[in-house]
């Protein structure tokens, strides 16, 4: 990427997808740890991005890591491939990398994402990259570094079994529904990154590989392809997802996560996909919703 | 029918165009040169030199006029270019007792070899809105000489001035300064932070820590919260010289200079069994004429030092895992703006929670309700 001369000032020019080789090789080191033990979290050395910390720069710096000039990316924000940070995102790549990008979770063989996984099943020749806020599951029952370090160290995962038992007892439910901690391969308790829960289990058993980064905290982890993930949960109080009342209102999709958006102030609303390339691939191939343009009317 | 908001590509583009009108202002004005930022918002200039721990000052200047004027905003601009730069090592620890001086004042002695040197400085000025300023452009508003060392002997002055610290150092009233043990010290922009940490990754957390944030924990040290009793041992500010050996050379090279502030706090400390009563020191350094911050962090710095020098905790700025944590405020204006963008996924999933816990709230309560009239 050339930046604009300034004045009298040198131009100033940027490695293929921004970081040196270096600093791509350290964080290769770091990815390749994290998928040797899954679910822990290796510190390695984030360098501030042009972007700001708790945009996404951990995910960025991960996809930096892994991009090859043939890949095609993907980058999604809440489902969606149009929020502004997705298109920030896949424009700094396109910029930074010059590689093919697509909205097609099918055609991707990198996918960014923030808070969703998408609805189209993933395959062994893709890899889904998650943005981190906080990687930690334990921190908010444990705000010091250095003690949830031990916790994990020991597998002494306690207080968080009594954090959902305290949710039972108080409001009838576990009252996590999104960023809800997971198992990975019998050992290590994760946080899967603010998906909703409804997500969860399609991080167990995946065949694409799955690595998250948090670039704030300084950490990555990892879920191997075809690891086993299970959503803690109680043997009388089972571990469940959301169930929506209605389909899609675009595209009569059910079982699938839906955004509520809100119609006039005389409470009106539907529900549509959150998978914005979901959604439309389901229209493009004539489902309708109640909502929905008519065939050959399309937005 | 409905119609997704869509178009994100495009409001971003136009965004950002209205940010550069915005941030050029009125076109009838002349655009800032980065020469006169550099030249008379100074301040600004080295803030974003120390917080954003690249000493370039055209650069530094660009950033603050890119920022419009948003310090940290600037800082940041600054570090997301300085982490792109290659790293050629490590140049040789700065001698600040080599400084060439250009304001040093002690509040520990009165008098002292080198003197007591105000240099351009705020304090002592009457805060009063200067109306002349608001005057465009005086070329002759303040004389040339004004100020400026006029004797040989003024001249001459910078020459020798020992640190205070040094002074103390030969009575042994103080703690000797920490030896260098010739070891790489930890680089934090380079590998992942561990609590606990060395000084050396300490000190460095601090020197770009926010200013206002030390500012509020130093200050809270004075007000009892890990109170540690400090004395400025000496301020000063001034141009040093930063030696670089290269190896391939086979000998030292001078890389230049550059402006520095430094603190060495003077703090109480009782003895032990086994070690006569010393004073003992906080340390602050930073990136240009930045006192209030170089002074906060030797507080700071000294409030964190209690576990080696057996002193009680409870205190928030002695906490070290929390006061360097959250010193950044690159990673601080990040974390808390992320909050803007779109958490609407999230937010779904608690709107179907509360909703159905409503109902079941609901349900329970007409229970209760129908089994009280059947009573």
């Amino acid at each position: 990427m050339n930046a604009h001369a300034v004045g009298g000032m040198p131009e100033i020019t940027y490695n293929f997808a921004y970081l040196d080789e270096q600093t791509k090789r350290m964080i290769r080191r770091a990815i390749l740890k994290a998928i040797a033990v899954p679910g822990y979290q290796v510190p390695f050395a984030a360098r501030e991005m042009p972007m700001p910390y708790g945009w996404g720069t951990g995910g960025v710096q991960v996809t930096a890591a892994v991009l090859g000039p043939d890949d095609v990316l993907k980058v999604i924000d809440q489902g969606a491939d149009d929020t502004t940070n997705a298109v920030a995102i896949r424009g700094f790549f396109e910029k930074t990398a010059r590689v093919a990008t697509t909205t097609s979770a099918r055609e991707a063989t990198v996918i960014q994402t923030r808070h969703r996984i998408p609805e189209t099943p993933l395959s062994e020749n893709q890899i889904l990259i998650y943005q981190v806020p906080i990687p930690e599951p334990l921190r908010f029952l444990e705000p010091r570094e250095t003690e949830t370090r031990q916790l994990h160290a020991l597998a002494e995962y306690g207080l968080m079994h009594v954090k959902l038992y305290e949710d039972i007892a108080r409001h009838g439910h576990i009252a996590t529904t999104y960023a809800y901690p997971v198992e990975v391969a019998g050992r290590y308790v994760m946080d899967p990154s603010p998906i909703p829960k409804f997500d969860n289990p399609k991080l167990d058993n995946c065949p694409a590989l799955q690595l998250f980064g948090a670039g704030r905290e300084k950490r990555i982890y990892a879920i191997p392809p075809y690891t086993k993930v299970r959503s803690l949960d109680f043997e009388d109080h089972p571990f469940k997802v959301q169930r929506f009342a209605k389909p899609c209102a675009l595209c009569a999709a059910t079982g699938v996560y839906l955004d509520e958006v809100i119609l006039d102030d005389k409470g009106g609303r539907m529900f549509v996909c959150s998978d914005t390339d979901y959604c439309n691939g389901r229209q493009e191939a004539g489902h309708r919703g109640e909502m929905a343009a008519p065939v050959g009317e399309g937005a | 029918m409905y119609v997704a908001a869509k178009g994100g590509e495009k409001a971003i583009r136009n965004a950002h165009a209205l940010l550069a009108k915005r941030r050029r202002g009125n076109r009838n004005l002349p655009s800032i040169s980065l020469a006169q930022i550099a030249q008379q918002l100074t301040l600004a200039v080295d803030r974003v030199m120390a917080e954003g721990s690249l000493y370039d000052v055209e650069l530094a200047a660009l950033a603050v006029k890119q920022a419009r004027g948003d310090l940290i905003e600037a800082i940041f601009l600054i570090r997301a270019f300085r982490t792109t730069l290659p790293r050629f090592g490590y140049a040789q620890a700065l001698d600040t007792a080599e400084m060439l001086v250009r304001r040093r004042v002690s509040a520990t002695y009165k008098d002292l070899p080198g003197g007591q040197l105000l240099g351009p400085t705020f304090d002592y000025t009457h805060r009063l809105l200067d109306t002349s300023l608001g005057v465009a452009d005086q070329a002759n508003e303040v004389d040339d000489q004004a100020g400026e060392s006029k004797t040989a002997d003024d001249a001459a002055a910078p020459v020798s001035m020992p640190r205070v610290t040094d002074l103390l150092g030969q009575e042994g009233l103080i703690e000797g300064a920490p030896a260098d043990d010739g070891s790489e010290p930890f680089d934090i922009t380079r590998a992942p932070v561990s609590y606990p940490v060395d000084r050396s990754t300490r000190l460095q957390t601090l020197a770009r820590g926010d200013e206002g944030y030390l500012l509020a924990l130093g200050y809270s040290t004075q007000r009892g919260y890990g109170r540690s009793h400090p004395f400025v041992g000496e301020i000063r500010f001034g141009d040093v010289e930063v030696i670089f050996d290269a190896p391939e050379l086979g000998f030292e090279v001078s890389l230049g200079t550059v402006q520095v502030t430094e603190c060495q706090s003077v703090n109480q400390f009782k003895g032990t069994a086994t070690t006569a009563p010393q004073f003992t020191r906080g340390y602050g350094l930073v990136f240009g004429q930045c006192e209030r911050k170089a002074l906060s962090m030797a507080l700071v710095e000294r409030a964190l030092r209690w576990e080696e020098l057996g002193e009680e905790r409870g205190a928030p700025a002695q906490d070290e895992e929390f006061v360097l944590s959250h010193c950044d405020n690159v990673q601080a204006t990040g974390f808390v703006e992320h909050l803007k963008l779109p958490h609407y996924v999230d937010f779904q999933a608690e709107l179907d929670l509360v909703r159905r816990m409503r109902a079941e709230h609901e349900e329970s309560r007409r229970a209760a309700d129908m089994k009280e009239a059947a009573e």
